[in-house]
């Protein structure tokens, strides 16, 4: 132990003291995953879609609650923002998908960085309340402003080109499967750039202190802004997403519940570890899904079930489990927390 | 910044008040601190020693009175802007970054120093200076064996080590010392000791301590506030002597 601790002290690693997401076994395991179902399971291509989609909302939704503390509820009015802009898009500009999803993530960014300086002046409860209420303005808004947005009915009957002119949208969803698959690596690729950043640094330190962050000198209101924007736009890709695959956007998107299934997920697979999104929503809409097949009208005792077990056993979700796993491996090795050699 | 005059006082107050409502915790008080010093600042409980910091780093404002930082005015500067002259404080209660490692802790005070926080891209494990800074600091202060750790796996003594470090990445040229010594073990007080006098010798140091063992073997000059107002300012060998501070602060220790 004191051998082990000194070998430490004489080579001790600075880089490797700063966190930074690595390409590991998740990674692999994650992506042949996805790539795999594509093959082993093609009749289930348009559960798997939906599934790469909200990994993707709730990706977003860990940027700015897992890693910048920001306990937002109306993440929802982004994907709901995007889903209406691609559509609007669609319909009245060009069918091609592309700068459709661009589409969604400019007029999401630009909601962010309208409400962002109002929201992100307060915190806890009465940040969860205006989220809310910025997200039950726009569904209000999305069912008057019928021409618009088709109100009640929403936006239908566009069409979607060919992805780069090559790739055609099927009934199977297998092009929207590998749409939807390419569209998560690079917001991953994304999410995982910005987190390594000093800016994503420097967001983790505002999460855990925002006063002495203020007193280092770092505008914090401008660095939660930033990261509000990026998670908003990414959500809104995801908004344009559903609405290009389904070929349907509609009010439904504008709920609490799309805020609140994705947190759901993120309790399931943890927090402020871009993997809990990966694991948690995959689990929440593969579950809710199978629970509703098989039993329609109670399947959310279900899923209350599984999210009581989750907190009581694995309170930082799937990853944290697999960390802890990982620390006792540690510890028994002989390389655990040895506080008395210092 | 400014201008750096070797004649000027790193620090100068004069003619400081400050009362909140009815109470008066600052009291007209005058203080130098010369470049490098190694300066105390003792007074019962309540006597305004945090007050009298939260006034020079911009947290409070005075009453009356200047505050000069080599010779410029700094009274009207906001906190952020003092910092970023070189007036930089650790806290009483201990401030930091619990659930990240104590490398983060200091690499987020480089970055913010050197205006690196805003960059979306790259990592700070990859900038080669701002790990040899990170590196130096905590070898300076001893704590490179814990760099990996996260700061709530700290000890108390640690963590007051890491609130120093943080401290001295902002580049301090005057360095306010809130309690250093509060809720250190007195196992890890020598330790303590020695890391206070290996800080940088250009830094002008105040240090606020209530135990006295450590403020005679830190200071040089010493400083004594009673309810707001100075009663005593000067040497060690002074201050010891002085019936003054015998009577109101010092008279129940039986080792002065
Ligand atoms: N914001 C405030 N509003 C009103 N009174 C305050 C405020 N801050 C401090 N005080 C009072 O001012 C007096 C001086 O407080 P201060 O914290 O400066 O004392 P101190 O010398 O640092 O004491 P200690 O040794 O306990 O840290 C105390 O009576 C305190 O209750
Ligand atoms: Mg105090």
């Amino acid at each position: 132990m004191a051998t082990l601790s000194t070998a430490r002290a004489v080579a001790p690693s600075i880089r490797n003291a700063f966190a930074a997401h690595r390409i590991n076994a998740i990674d692999v395991g994650i992506w042949m995953v996805a790539i795999g179902a594509y093959f082993v399971v093609p009749t289930y291509l348009s559960l798997g879609t939906t599934v790469l989609i909200m990994i993707l909302f709730t990706l977003s939704l860990d940027l700015a609650v897992g890693y910048g503390g920001i306990d937002t509820l109306g993440q929802g009015a982004f994907y709901g923002v995007g889903g209406y802009a691609a559509a609007f898009w669609a319909l009245n500009v060009t069918s091609e998908p592309i700068s459709g999803l661009v589409a969604g993530a400019l007029v999401a960014a630009l909601l962010g960085i309208v409400t962002g300086p109002i929201i992100l002046r307060t915190r806890g409860l009465t940040l969860i309340m205006i989220t809310l209420a910025i997200t039950s303005m726009l569904e209000e808004f999305a069912v008057t402003a019928k021409s618009i947005t088709g109100g009640d009915d929403g936006l239908t009957g566009y069409h979607i080109d060919p992805i780069f002119g090559m790739f055609h949208f099927d009934i199977y969803f297998r092009t929207a499967y590998f749409y939807a698959l390419a569209v998560l690596a690079v917001a991953f690729v994304v999410a995982r750039i910005v987190v390594n950043s000093p800016f994503g640094l420097t967001i983790r330190g505002i999460r855990e202190n925002p006063v002495r962050m203020r007193l280092l000198g770092v505008p914090i209101r401008n660095r939660l802004i930033g990261l509000f924007t990026l998670s908003g736009a990414m959500a809104g890709v995801a908004g344009a997403l559903t609405a290009q695959v389904t070929g349907l956007i509609g009010v439904d998107t504008l709920t609490f519940l799309v805020s609140g299934n994705a947190l759901i997920s993120l309790i399931l697979g943890g927090f402020g570890r871009l993997y809990g999104a990966f694991l948690g929503a995959a689990l929440f809409y593969i579950f809710s899904d199978r629970a509703a097949a098989i039993n329609p009208f109670h399947w959310y005792l279900g899923l209350g079930v599984l999210l009581i077990l989750a907190v009581r056993f694995m309170p930082n979700g799937l990853i944290g489990l697999g960390e802890q796993f990982q620390l006792f491996r540690e510890r028994k090795q002989g390389r655990g927390l040895d506080r008395g050699a210092s | 910044m400014s201008e750096h005059n070797a004649n000027q006082p790193a620090l100068e107050i004069t003619g400081l008040y400050k009362n909140f409502g009815a109470l008066k915790v600052t009291q007209d008080i005058n203080l130098t601190l010369q470049p490098g010093v190694r300066h105390a600042l003792i007074g019962p409980n309540g006597a305004g020693k945090t007050t009298l910091v939260n006034q020079i780093t911009g947290v409070l404002k005075p009453d009356a009175g200047t505050i000069r930082l080599f010779g410029t005015d700094i009274t009207n500067a906001t906190p952020e802007k003092r910092v970023a002259l070189g007036v930089v404080r650790t806290f009483q209660i201990i401030s930091l970054f619990l659930r990240l490692t104590v490398a983060e802790n200091i690499g987020l005070a480089i970055a913010a120093a050197q205006s690196l926080d805003a960059k979306p891209w790259g990592s700070l494990r990859d900038d080669d200076r701002v790990v040899d800074a990170v590196r130096a600091l905590l070898e300076r202060l001893d704590l490179l064996g814990v760099a990996e750790r996260k700061v709530r796996e700290l000890g108390y003594g640690q963590r007051r080590l890491v609130e120093i470090a943080l401290a001295l990445a902002l580049k301090p040229k005057v360095l306010l010392l809130d309690e250093p010594a509060a809720g250190v073990s007195s196992h890890d007080l020598g330790m303590l000791l020695e890391i206070l006098n290996r800080l940088p010798s250009d830094i002008a140091v105040l240090v606020i301590e209530h135990d006295m063992s450590l403020v005679f073997r830190f200071a040089e000059r010493i400083t004594v506030l009673v309810g707001g107002a100075l009663l005593v300012e000067g040497s060690v060998d002074e201050v010891r002597a002085d019936q003054r501070v015998r009577d109101v602060y010092l008279g129940r220790r039986a080792y002065v």
